[in-house]
C-alpha cells in the first residue's frame, strides 16, 4: 500500500513550491487544503473539470418549461377562461413564472450537483483526525501526496520545501 | 456611534488596515466576537427591539382577526402601507443579492468587508416583504389558491395576474437568496466549527458546514458554483423588482401605467437597499470593532453609489412628469399636479428633498467619509423611498379618473404599527444573525488580504 503523507506549510507561496517539488519527483499530490481560494491550484492538481454548470443549465431549463407547459395547459386545454379578452395562450406574461421558477431550479440543481461532486454533506473524514488540521480552515496550509517512487524520501523532501510537520495518513 | 475615523491606511493596503491583512488577523477580528461575551449594548438592542417583534405579531393576529379595516383604506384607496412597505422591504432585499452578485460579477474586491450582512439584509427583508401582500389580502387563508395544486374545486390560478407573478417572485427569490448565502456561508461556518471553544458549537457550526475541509476541489467547485449564482442572480433581482413595478404598470391608472416602472423600482430598490446596508455597515463596525475591515474607503464608495443612483432616481421622476405632460392625456397631467400642489404635496416635497437633494451632499468627498454625515443621508434616503412607495399608491388611487371617487388616505394606528412594528422586528432578526454567524466573509477577506499583499 502506498504511503499517504499530510505536510503543512506556513502560506501559500511554500505550498506552492512543496507541490512542484513532490510532483518533479514523481510523486503523485492528491490534494491541497487551504484557507482561502487559490487560482489555479485545482489545475495543477489535475483535477477533472466539474459538471455543475450543464446540471444548472438543465435543471433551470427543464423546471422553466415544465412551468411554461403548465401555465399553457391550465390556461388552454383544462381550465379555459377569457380574461379581459386577452388570447387564452397569453405566452408573452406567461413567460415571467417560468423564469423566476427556472432560475431558483438552477441554482437549486447547482447545490445538489457541488454537493454531489464534492462529496458533502460528510459527517467524517479521517484528515479531521490529524493533529493541526483545524487550521486548514484558518491560516495553514497543507497538502497531501502519495509516495510512488519508494526510492527518494518523501518525508525528508516535505521537509526541505519548507513544510513544518508531515503526518502519515492511514485511510479509515 | 465613533465619530472619527480611523487614519488613513497605507497606499499598499486599500481595503483592509495593514494591522490586520493576515490569515490569523482576519480570523480572529472577524470570529472571535461570536464566542466572546455579548455585551451590554448587544443585550440591550435585543430588549428595545423585541417589544416590536411582539407588537407586529399581536398586530398581524388582531388584524386576522378583525380585517384589513383596521387600517385608513377605504373604497377608493383600497391600497394603504401595506403595499408600500411591500415594495419599500423587497426593495431592500433586493439590494443584498444585487451588491453581492453584482460586485462578485465585475470583480469589486471591496464586496468581501459587506457582502454577508448585505445578504442577510435580503433575507429577512424579503421574508418581511412576503408577509405584507399575504396580510393585505384580505381572505388570508386562502393565500395558498395563489399556488396551483389539484383541488377538488378543479381551479387552476390566474396566470395573467400580477399577485400570481408576485407570488412566484417572492418564493423564488427567497429560496435562491437562502442558497446563494448558505454556499458561500459554509467555509466560514467550518472556520468556526473549528475554532469555537464549546462542545455545542463544534456540533452546530460542525453540522452546518457539512464536513468542509478547504479542498483544492471543493474551493473550485465553490467558486463555479458562486459565479454562476451570481450571474443568475442579477437577471432574477431585476426581474423581481420589475415584477412589483408591473403590480403598478399592468394596471390601467394614471400614474401607474407606465412602461418606465420596471426599471424605475429597480434602480429604486438598489437605491434604498444600499442606504440600509450603509447604515447597518456603520452599526456592526461600531458593535464589533470591525474599523480595520470595514474602512472608510468602504463608506466612500457607497456614497458613490448612492449619489449615482440618486441621479437616476431624480431622471427617471423628471421622466414621468414630462411623460405625463407630453402624453396629453388630461388625467395624466392632472395627476402631476395633483402631486406637487395636492393634498400629499408636503410629502411629496419631502420626497424629493430626500432622494433628490439631500444626497446631492455626496459629491463632496468629506460628506462621504464622515460617518454622521453618510448615516443622515441613508436614513433620509430610505425615509424618502418609503414616501415615494406610499405617495405612488396614494396620488394615484386618490386621484383617479372619476372626480367623484376622489378621496383621502388617514393613518390609523394600525398603519402606524404596520410601518414600525416590522422594522423593529427585522433589527431583531439582525441581531441574532450577528450573534451567531460571523457577519463577514472571512475566506473572501482571506484572499483580498494575500492579493493586497502581493500587489
Amino acid at each position: 500500500m502506498t504511503e499517504r503523507l499530510l505536510a503543512e506549510f506556513r502560506d501559500d507561496r511554500a505550498l506552492q513550491a512543496g507541490l512542484q517539488l513532490v510532483r518533479g519527483a514523481g510523486h503523485s499530490a492528491l490534494e491541497a487544503f487551504t484557507p482561502y481560494p487559490i487560482e489555479g491550484l485545482a489545475e495543477q492538481l489535475a483535477q477533472d473539470r466539474s459538471m455543475i454548470r450543464p446540471v444548472m443549465l438543465i435543471g433551470g431549463a427543464g423546471t422553466a418549461a415544465f412551468a411554461l407547459l403548465l401555465q399553457w395547459y391550465s390556461a388552454v386545454m383544462n381550465y379555459p377562461i377569457v380574461s379581459g379578452g386577452r388570447p387564452l395562450n397569453s405566452w408573452q406574461v406567461f413567460l415571467l413564472v417560468p423564469f423566476e421558477v427556472g432560475v431558483f431550479a438552477a441554482a437549486l440543481a447547482g447545490v445538489i450537483a457541488f454537493f454531489h461532486s464534492c462529496g458533502l454533506p460528510r459527517l467524517h473524514d479521517s484528515l479531521f483526525a490529524v493533529p493541526g488540521f483545524e487550521r486548514a480552515t484558518q491560516d495553514r496550509y497543507f497538502l497531501l501526496v502519495a509516495a510512488e517512487d519508494t526510492s527518494t524520501d518523501l518525508r525528508a523532501m516535505l521537509r526541505d520545501a519548507g513544510a513544518l510537520g508531515v503526518t502519515e495518513v492511514r485511510a479509515p | 456611534m465613533s465619530q472619527v475615523l480611523i487614519p488613513s491606511d497605507p497606499p499598499t493596503h486599500r481595503w483592509i488596515a495593514s494591522s490586520l491583512a493576515r490569515d490569523v488577523g482576519v480570523t480572529q477580528a472577524v470570529a472571535d466576537p461570536v464566542f466572546t461575551s455579548f455585551g451590554r449594548t448587544w443585550w440591550l438592542a435585543l430588549l428595545a427591539s423585541l417589544p416590536f417583534a411582539i407588537w407586529l405579531f399581536c398586530a398581524i393576529g388582531w388584524l386576522f382577526y378583525q380585517g384589513i379595516g383596521i387600517w385608513g383604506i377605504n373604497s377608493t384607496i383600497v391600497w394603504g402601507v401595506a403595499i408600500a412597505n411591500y415594495v419599500w422591504w423587497i426593495g431592500i432585499g433586493n439590494a443584498g443579492t444585487l451588491i453581492s452578485a453584482m460586485l462578485l460579477l465585475t470583480r469589486q474586491k471591496w464586496r468581501a468587508s459587506i457582502n454577508r450582512f448585505a445578504e442577510a439584509m435580503t433575507l429577512f427583508a424579503v421574508a418581511i416583504a412576503g408577509l405584507m401582500p399575504i396580510i393585505h389580502l384580505g381572505r388570508p387563508i386562502y393565500a395558498y389558491w395563489l399556488a396551483p395544486y389539484p383541488n377538488t374545486m378543479a381551479l387552476w390560478p390566474q396566470w395573467r395576474s400580477a399577485l400570481v407573478w408576485d407570488f412566484w417572485a417572492i418564493v423564488s427569490y427567497l429560496l435562491f437568496s437562502i442558497l446563494f448565502w448558505y454556499v458561500s456561508l459554509i467555509p466560514d461556518l467550518a472556520t468556526m466549527r473549528d475554532r469555537t471553544p464549546y462542545r455545542a458549537g463544534q456540533l452546530i457550526y460542525g453540522a452546518f458546514a457539512l464536513g468542509w475541509r478547504g479542498s483544492a476541489r471543493e474551493w473550485s467547485r465553490l467558486q463555479t458554483l458562486h459565479t454562476t449564482m451570481a450571474a443568475l442572480g442579477v437577471p432574477l433581482v431585476c426581474s423581481v423588482h420589475s415584477i412589483v413595478g408591473l403590480d403598478f404598470a399592468a394596471s390601467l391608472m394614471p400614474g401607474w401605467q407606465e412602461s418606465i416602472f420596471p426599471p424605475y423600482f429597480v434602480v429604486g430598490a438598489m437605491y434604498s437597499g444600499f442606504a440600509m446596508v450603509v447604515l447597518l455597515a456603520a452599526a456592526i463596525r461600531w458593535g464589533f470593532g470591525l474599523q480595520a475591515i470595514i474602512t472608510r474607503r468602504h463608506f466612500d464608495v457607497m456614497g458613490r453609489v448612492l449619489l449615482m443612483a440618486s441621479i437616476v432616481m431624480f431622471y427617471s421622476y423628471a421622466t414621468e412628469w414630462f411623460m405625463g405632460w407630453y402624453g396629453g392625456e388630461h388625467s395624466d397631467r392632472e395627476l402631476v399636479r395633483f402631486e406637487f400642489t395636492g393634498t400629499y404635496a408636503p410629502l411629496f416635497w419631502a420626497l424629493l428633498a430626500c432622494n433628490c437633494a439631500i444626497p446631492q451632499l455626496l459629491w463632496w468627498p468629506t460628506a462621504r467619509r464622515s460617518l454622521p454625515i453618510l448615516i443622515a443621508i441613508a436614513v433620509a434616503i430610505n425615509v424618502g423611498m418609503w414616501l415615494e412607495r406610499i405617495l405612488i399608491v396614494w396620488n394615484t388611487l386618490s386621484h383617479g379618473y372619476m372626480p367623484s371617487l376622489w378621496r383621502t388616505f388617514h393613518f390609523t394606528f394600525w398603519d402606524w404599527t404596520f410601518l414600525i412594528a416590522p422594522l423593529g422586528f427585522f433589527a431583531f432578526l439582525f441581531l441574532l444573525f450577528v450573534r451567531v454567524v460571523p457577519s463577514v466573509s472571512m475566506f473572501d477577506m482571506r484572499e483580498l488580504s494575500h492579493e493586497e499583499r502581493a500587489a
